[in-house]
């Protein structure tokens, strides 16, 4: 079968979506390859999304068992049969996934991904990490910014009812389609570890305040060796006092970051199901536009929270501070 | 939020999902997942292949299945022991009663079209139950929350009501694609395959009078042995040459506009043997009647490709003999279906061979069926993330945190940074002839429109009543119910036909109506002011409805009646019905809509309130940043004037 044209059965089950983004767009999505670490609620959210979407194919990374806890927030595994033969979490959901779209080939890849040589990564054309510490997120953001190709990079978490998604594009050409113009634009991205260590004080007003305590509790994690969302209330006392000691290190105003915030993150490190649906929502037309080409990508934070029910974008990037 | 104390409201809720579409099936999952144990769901629909793309509970296997049941069995796979009722059935079915409704803690809407909403929100006012209403377009989306007395109904705020055109820009004066759509779909299609008795304007603007569009009316009916082909090409030349010839002889029409120029057949395909390579007379045995198709049989393969005059000519004239010949049983009753591909494919050509007559650009098969069957833009990701707001609001009203109940809006652009954007609920519109009891008047000629008139274009296509009963002071006018005794049957049957000043109890200027809505509990009052004379391209109705809040136009393909065409408008609210969760309703801060200066008051949406005039028309205007936006959509605007003044009023 020719490969550049739709298949008869491609555009009848994809019809309602070509009439949004067209038929290239479409034909670049059933040649892309997704790569996801962290089968945790958003990210499965994600994967019925562009699975969906037909994207080409979706390798899944999560050698945790089924548990209770692993599908709180699942709705690929059945809850209460948490054997499922033995198998891994990335290889329950596998299975479920697959019925979604016969289309699209869904597989499991084994082991850490912290670990995978660079050329690994060459298979992709977007990755997206979930639940991993800060250290494996530079890393394997670093990766594959390595690459000769241009590999799409995102991070994405939920904790309770607020969400974070981090986007590197590394340099994005597209067009950009206004009225009747159509112009080329060009976004430059900056690394996770870039845009992380711009200092705060040079940060816009007004940036976000999940984004400062998003930032403390990874940074509380990475020094208590815990994993992500393994927090709790009693640690209250220790983050102040980080975030104390990372406002104080740049001198920034500790009232961007209060401490009512992190109390309510701590409180509770469960997902939230609707937050859950919300990001992978947002993540998976990320996606989509990041492969087709079509419309403006997100640069390069994206903050949710279900308490205020606003769902933000942030430029957090060297280029708009007062570096 | 995960404590036990905090989930109680939720695991006691008992919760009715009205529709599992798009929005439905991304609902009843996060439902499911956040802990709902009680959930009922009613949706009359079954599946159908365009929807697997992206209602991801249903399977190809389901095709022809009740959606509200296979979801229903879907999420019990994953949540096996929670309870949900389905419902194969028509919300507007008189089970679903205000009694029914009353069992519920909260309604949540995933509906696809306008009059099962406002059915809905009229039900939710009577039971006094909280409606969480939701809907989406390509990347845009809303969830808006009504509690009665607390916040505006659904119906406090004007609606995009179906784009209607004037009846002679349909048939004599075409200036864009959707024109020709119209002409081709709801009198050409409808006169040749369609109920021979239905009124149609095909031929209406022939420039003489009777006997003219008398003998018109036999060209369509196949003569005696004429064969297919003859007939074919007969039809051919009259619609697109000879009406074209009669319509330039009316010189004052094309003063300034271009002249069309009238196509022949013979002219297009001339040494082009009209016979040629299909595979027709091979298979013809076999086929079965739902599979024809004139692509096949000239074996043309690309819907995304844009015939020339040529192919359409072709696909025109093989598709009308196909219709004869292999659907000869359905000729005669057919109505227009987006999912019919050998109707699809006659209105596809008629349309294109219509528009190079006028010297409109021609579309490919693909986008004339979006157009002729208001087909929706509809994305996965948009419908998730809609439904996650749905839950986060349920949760809110079933925690009884009224203060903390937004409206959310997600946007394609972002505006003052925000993809996602809430807003506080507005409060009740106080001259909502829906949730307040405010008056309608209606300007009609009493002493020439029936009874019947008003029943059929103000009850029901305006007030959206389907069991009405009309009541002058205590005289019953009209009622419409199961229950009723023969001689009432006659009696209102008689009244109908009864112009209104002649009724027993007579209505005349000054009259003021009663209508209620046994079904909805829902009644209004309409004052009567006769009115002797309407403007019949601006006022096609004859009659004038205010204090009614006038619906906004759609640019709308689908359910665009010809003028006062009662026959398509009807047919096509069915067809509506199949599709999912089509109307962003707009958002307007127009005066003109709201009555008596009732401005709309933009809440505090962040800290950083005056900020709020930097939320531009621009950022929210969705249809013309949409890449295929092609009219089908309603816009989401906010007028940036308007939020300018009331940003200075409530500095002040
Ligand atoms: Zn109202």
């Amino acid at each position: 079968m020719d490969s550049e044209e739709l298949t008869e059965q491609e555009t009848a089950l994809y019809d309602r979506q070509i009439r949004v983004w067209g038929v290239d767009a479409q034909r670049r999505l059933s040649k892309s390859h997704i790569l996801v670490s962290g089968m945790k609620g958003t990210v499965v959210e994600f994967c019925k999304n562009i699975v969906l979407a037909g994207v080409g194919s979706l390798t899944l990374i999560d050698d945790s068992p089924v548990n209770e806890e692993a599908v709180i927030a699942n709705f690929l595994i059945p809850l209460g049969e948490n054997d499922c033969g033995g198998k891994s979490l990335a290889e329950a959901c596998r299975d479920a996934l697959k019925e979604f779209n016969p289309m699209v080939r869904v597989s499991v890849e084994k082991g850490d991904l912290s670990t995978f040589e660079g050329d690994f990564f060459d298979k992709f054309s977007a990755v997206v990490v979930s639940g991993c510490s800060l250290a494996t997120k530079k890393l394997i953001n670093e990766k594959c910014r390595k690459r000769l190709k241009q590999i799409a990079f995102y991070t994405v978490d939920c904790r309770d009812s607020c969400g974070e998604i981090f986007v590197d594009l590394q340099s994005y050409t597209y067009t950009q389609k206004k009225l009747d113009e159509t112009i080329e634009r060009q976004l430059q991205y900056p690394s996770f570890e870039e845009a992380v260590s711009v200092p705060w004080k040079a940060l816009p007003r007004k940036v976000s305040k999940l984004y400062f305590a998003l930032r403390v509790l990874e940074k509380f994690e990475e020094v208590e060796e815990r994993k992500l969302g393994e927090v709790s209330i009693e640690d209250l006392q220790s983050a102040l006092k980080l975030k104390k000691e990372i406002c104080d290190g740049q001198s920034f105003n500790e009232v961007n970051v209060p401490d009512s915030l992190l109390e309510r993150l701590l409180q509770c490190n469960k997902e939230h199901p609707p937050v859950c649906a919300i990001l992978g929502g947002i993540l998976g037309q990320e996606v989509i536009k990041a492969i087709s080409g079509k419309g403006d990508p997100l640069k390069n934070f994206f903050f949710f929270d279900a308490v205020d029910g606003k769902g933000v974008i942030e430029d957090i990037s060297a280029q708009n501070s007062g570096v | 939020m995960a404590s036990d104390q905090e989930l109680e409201p939720i695991k006691n809720a008992k919760v009715l999902m009205v529709g599992a579409g798009g929005i439905g099936c991304e609902l009843l999952k996060t439902l499911a997942l956040s802990g709902f144990t009680d959930i009922h769901i009613i949706d009359m629909d079954t599946i159908e292949v365009s929807n697997l793309n992206r209602q991801f509970l249903f399977r190809q296997s389901h095709v022809g299945q009740s959606k509200a049941k296979v979801a229903r069995d879907a999420v019990l796979r994953f949540r096996p022991q929670i309870n949900i009722t389905p419902y194969h059935a028509n919300v507007k079915d008189p089970e679903f009663n205000v009694d029914f409704f009353k069992q519920f803690n909260v309604v949540l809407n995933g509906l696809d079209n306008l009059d099962a909403r406002r059915h809905v929100n009229r039900l939710c006012l009577a039971a006094d139950v909280p409606l969480v209403e939701s809907g989406t377009t390509g990347f845009l989306g809303q969830v808006t929350v009504h509690i009665k007395g607390q916040t505006e109904c659904y119906e406090c705020q004007p609606k995009p009501a179906p784009k209607t055109y004037p009846v002679c820009t349909i048939t004599s004066t075409p200036s864009k694609f959707v024109h020709c759509i119209v002409w081709a779909k709801d009198l050409l299609f409808a006169k040749l395959f369609g109920d021979k008795n239905q009124d149609n304007d095909l031929n209406v603007r022939s420039s003489d009078s009777a006997n003219s569009s008398e003998s018109a009316e036999d060209v369509f009916e196949r003569r005696k042995d004429e064969d297919i082909e003859q007939y074919g090409q007969r039809i051919y030349d009259h619609v697109f040459g000879y009406n074209i010839e009669v319509a330039l002889g009316n010189e004052e029409t094309w003063k300034s506009r271009n002249r069309p120029k009238p196509i022949y057949s013979r002219d297009i395909l001339l040494d082009k043997p009209f016979h040629q390579n299909g595979n027709l007379n091979k298979d013809s045995e076999t086929d079965d009647a739902s599979s024809v198709s004139a692509m096949v049989c000239l074996g043309l393969k690309n819907p995304q490709d844009i015939w020339s005059l040529v192919e359409n000519s072709r696909v025109f004239l093989e598709s009308l003999k196909l219709f004869f010949t292999k659907r000869a049983k359905d000729v005669g009753n057919l109505i227009f279906d987006k999912d019919d591909q050998l109707a699809v494919e006659f209105v596809t050509a008629a349309a294109n061979i219509r528009a190079s007559s006028f010297g409109i650009p021609m579309h490919s098969l693909f986008e004339a069926k979006g157009i002729a069957g208001n087909i929706v833009h509809a994305v996965a990701t948009t419908n998730a993330i809609i439904a996650g707001l749905i839950v986060i609001e349920a949760i809110k009203v079933l925690r009884n945190e009224r203060n903390k109940l937004r409206m959310t809006y997600c946007l394609e652009h972002p505006s003052r940074k925000m993809l996602l954007m809430p807003v506080e609920p507005f409060e009740p519109n106080k001259s909502c002839y829906v949730c307040s009891e405010t008056p309608l008047s209606l300007e009609i000629n009493t002493s020439c429109s029936k009874l019947r008139d008003f029943v059929e274009k103000i009850v029901r296509n305006k007030l959206g009543m389907n069991f009405p009963l009309i009541m002058h002071g205590s005289a019953l006018l009209y009622e419409v119910g199961d229950d009723l005794e023969d001689d009432m049957v006659a009696n209102y049957a008689a009244n109908l036909e009864k112009v209104l000043a002649e009724l027993p109890s007579p209505v005349t200027g000054g009259t003021m109506l009663t209508v209620e809505d046994l079904q909805q509990e829902f009644t209004c009052c309409i004052n009567i002011m006769h009115r002797e004379e309407f403007d019949e391209e601006k006022e096609p109705d004859g009659m004038v409805l205010s204090g009614w809040i006038q619906a906004r136009t759609a640019e709308n393909g689908e359910r665009s009646a010809v003028t006062n065409g009662e026959s398509t408008s009807k047919s096509s609210n069915t067809a509506v019905l199949e599709e999912e969760n089509d109307e962003i309703e707009i958002i307007t801060t127009e005066v003109s809509v709201i009555p008596s200066g009732a401005k709309r008051k933009l809440a505090e949406i962040s800290v950083d309130s005056n900020s709020v005039n930097s939320l531009a028309a621009s950022d929210l205007v969705s249809k013309k940043s949409l890449d295929h936006g092609d009219g089908n959509n309603a816009v989401v605007m906010i007028d940036d004037e308007e939020l300018e003044g009331i940003k200075k009023k409530r500095l002040r």
